[in-house]
């Protein structure tokens, strides 16, 4: 059963230029994007910096306003909530279901309040237990992320830290609220290699235990396959493919996913280095023409990309969702 | 502080808490929050004591301070007669005299009163005749075993009048800041949180009011109402905390409001209210304390220029003491009257000044860029 459905999300962000500020166009940041995620479930966001995952990311909880399309939230009484057009009565109760962990540990934390006070704060603002109650969750929510014993880490300012401690945090506080849904935006970026695989792990369990779904924002897709049930690959604001995530990385489909995955480098000095698939960067989709997003770096490009709108998000069988033209629709 | 500067500087920043756990029991919430406010007091205060000038500064505030608090002590004690050292119906009794001798008396044709007795309380006895010696009080009496700094023209006692004057340079300086500092912040961070409308109507409002000169329109006030020491502390302080500090305050909410903190007070459901008065205030403060040091400097000075003026409804202040050697004739004679001019005049200035000097030593903790390593 799915939690959130994505319908057709689009984000605009107009580009001006010369003396007077006249708008030129627009940033095609997320175009027409769907998707969905499970219950539970942990869908990985992967793509290239610019691409649009975190303006979709942030749309989700609401950070961004969409210019167009739907985003449902599934409630506990079998109803759609709709978080772009939220009545007022609902605004409490979807902030009480759906959280975000940042990037930046550094930076998502206020510097001049306690780690108590920070992880508290969700709680007062739903004005949720007492003072004594509180407490208590607290120090449960910081046994569960690893900050133990809590009473040491409770009172410490977050200068006072580590990077991974202050994810920690930044985990406690997305979680305390018991939400149905997280995004997390890359949290393990900005975070030593050393200590990423102990967030993850984390972040994993903690999801398992309390039966969070994940929409996971990454550019690492190391870090997507550990983490994700099913990964959606983005690349200038389209989602090109939507798969499983062992499937879709044995067998990716889509020409840019495989090409994303001939990236990545294998450790081993007895193979040859890997041959360079696609050509050129990433652009930006400013005033796109109506052809395939990819087609210039595609290295399988044929006439029929030119001359048709970017490909729809197609079933081509076994739930793989692939937005190409070239992709027969195989496997039945 | 011996112990701590034989401690090497690492050893405070690397781990502030030793090796134990600050808190193994949390019994009160007031002990946690003390617990806390002293640890980042003592982190501030080694930062401070490292500039030079701001602990100058906080002497010379201390030395007022205690000044100020010396009347009480000594009218509680009995060493000083409320009747003799009230700054403002005391009264000498006894007064030095001088030996002075008749040479004329001028009496007024018309009114038959000798003049030269009317200017002198009328304390010359009738009988006196040309040559007779007789004994005239002087008031303003030089410093002496009674008075440390002598009298003012009234019989008053000048020390009295500088610490109660100093009491009402604290409390006017004190007042004038907080006023400053809660509109300052309240109005720089809702500019710079709600952006669009209400940002270019509260810094239009801020551009008019630092247009304002501020002494002329305090002198048309101090002439029209009757001016209390706490109208001037409140006018000083809208002038300030709705022109410059908001102005200041406003630049650097700016640089708070796009963290991502907000972002995620934001995503857990905080109200503009809460993450103006939870997030912004708080992050703005330490830089909001430093302008309230520079308001108190202003206030002071301009309570000094209004009272001279006579403009302010005040019992005692140091630009009253100014005001009154002026009125009374003695402002130019500062060599001879000096005890009325200069004690007052030398207060005014280093106050004010210590209240700066102590800003400029705040400026090293709030701007890490002026920190010295």
């Amino acid at each position: 059963m799915s939690l959130v459905r994505v319908e057709g999300l689009r984000r605009l962000f107009p580009v001006s230029a010369g003396l007077f500020r006249r708008s030129t166009g627009f940033v095609h940041a997320v175009d027409s994007v769907n998707f969905e995620i499970g219950m539970g479930e942990s869908l990985g966001l992967v793509g290239e910096s610019g691409c649009g995952k975190t303006t979709t990311g942030r749309m989700l909880v609401r950070l961004e306003q969409p210019d167009e399309g739907r985003i449902l939230l599934s409630q506990p009484d079998g109803t759609d909530m709709d978080v772009v057009e939220l009545r007022s009565d609902q605004r409490t109760e979807f902030r009480r279901q759906v959280q975000m962990i940042f990037q930046d540990p550094y930076e998502s934390i206020n510097p001049r309040r306690t780690v108590y006070e920070t992880i508290a704060e969700p709680l007062l603002i739903h004005r949720i237990g007492d003072l004594s109650t509180r407490e208590q969750q607290i120090r449960e929510m910081l046994r569960k992320v690893g900050l133990a014993p809590p009473e040491s880490f409770m009172f410490r300012f977050p200068h006072e830290l580590s990077g991974g401690q202050r994810q920690r945090v930044a985990i406690a506080r997305a979680l305390i609220l018991q939400p149905r849904l997280v995004v997390a935006d890359e949290p393990t970026s900005m975070l030593d290699v050393s200590i990423r695989i102990s967030i993850m792990e984390l972040m994993s369990q903690l999801a398992k235990e309390m039966g969070v779904a994940y929409l996971y924002i990454t550019h690492d897709l190391a870090v997507a396959r550990y983490m994700c049930d099913r990964i959606a690959v983005m690349y200038l604001g389209k989602v090109v493919e939507i798969g499983a995530t062992e499937e879709l990385l044995a067998n990716p489909l889509h020409p840019y996913t495989q090409a994303l995955l001939s990236a990545v480098p294998v450790p081993d000095p007895a193979l040859p280095p890997p041959e360079v698939r696609i050509k050129g960067g990433i652009g930006k989709a400013v005033n796109p023409a109506p052809e395939c997003r990819f087609v210039d770096r595609c290295p399988q490009a044929a006439d029929v990309c030119r001359t048709t709108p970017h490909p729809p998000l197609e079933d081509k069988g076994g739930r793989r969702l692939v937005s190409c033209h070239l992709v027969e629709a195989s496997r039945h | 502080m011996a112990d701590q500067r034989s401690l090497p500087e690492e050893t405070h920043t690397a781990d502030p808490f030793g090796s134990q756990p600050i808190l193994h029991e949390v019994d009160s919430w007031w002990k946690i929050r003390l617990t806390l406010m002293r640890r980042s007091l003592r982190e501030n205060w080694r930062i401070f004591r490292r500039s030079k000038v701001g602990v100058f500064g906080l002497v010379i505030i201390a030395f007022w301070a205690i000044m100020a608090v010396m009347p009480t002590v000594f009218f509680a004690t009995g060493f000083w007669n409320p009747a003799v050292y009230d700054p403002v119906t005391g009264l000498e009794l006894n007064p030095p005299t001088r030996t002075m001798t008749m040479v004329e008396r001028i009496t007024d044709p018309n009114t038959e009163i000798d003049r030269r007795a009317v200017l002198l309380d009328g304390r010359i006895p009738d009988t006196l005749q040309i040559g007779d010696t007789f004994e005239l009080p002087r008031q303003p009496a030089p410093p002496d075993g009674r008075h440390w700094l002598g009298t003012d023209p009234l019989g008053r006692d000048v020390l009295s009048q500088l610490m109660h004057g100093a009491r009402a340079s604290f409390f006017l300086g004190i007042l004038a800041a907080v006023v400053t500092v809660v509109i300052g912040t309240t109005v720089g961070s809702m500019a710079a949180y709600f952006g669009g409308i209400v940002d270019a109507f509260l810094m239009r409002l801020a551009d008019l009011l630092i247009l304002i000169p501020g002494l002329a329109i305090l002198i048309v006030i101090g002439a029209v109402f009757t001016f209390q020491l706490w109208h001037l502390a409140v006018v000083i302080g809208i002038l300030s905390g709705f022109g410059g500090t908001a102005i200041v305050l406003k630049s650097q909410a700016l640089a708070v409001k796009v963290k991502p903190f907000i972002d995620a007070a934001r995503v857990a459901g905080g109200s503009a209210r809460h993450i103006i008065f939870y997030h912004l205030i708080p992050n703005v403060m330490p830089l909001s304390v430093l302008y309230m040091m520079f308001t108190v400097t202003a206030a002071i000075q301009s309570e000094a220029v209004l009272s001279f003026l006579g403009v302010l409804n005040t019992d005692t202040s140091w630009g009253l003491m100014m005001n009154l050697a002026r009125t009374q004739g003695y402002l130019l004679q500062v060599v001879d009257f000096w005890w009325l001019t200069i004690p007052a005049g030398l207060s005014v200035t280093l106050l004010s000044a210590a209240f700066f000097l102590v800003g400029r030593g705040m400026d090293e903790i709030v701007n890490p860029r002026l920190r010295r390593r």
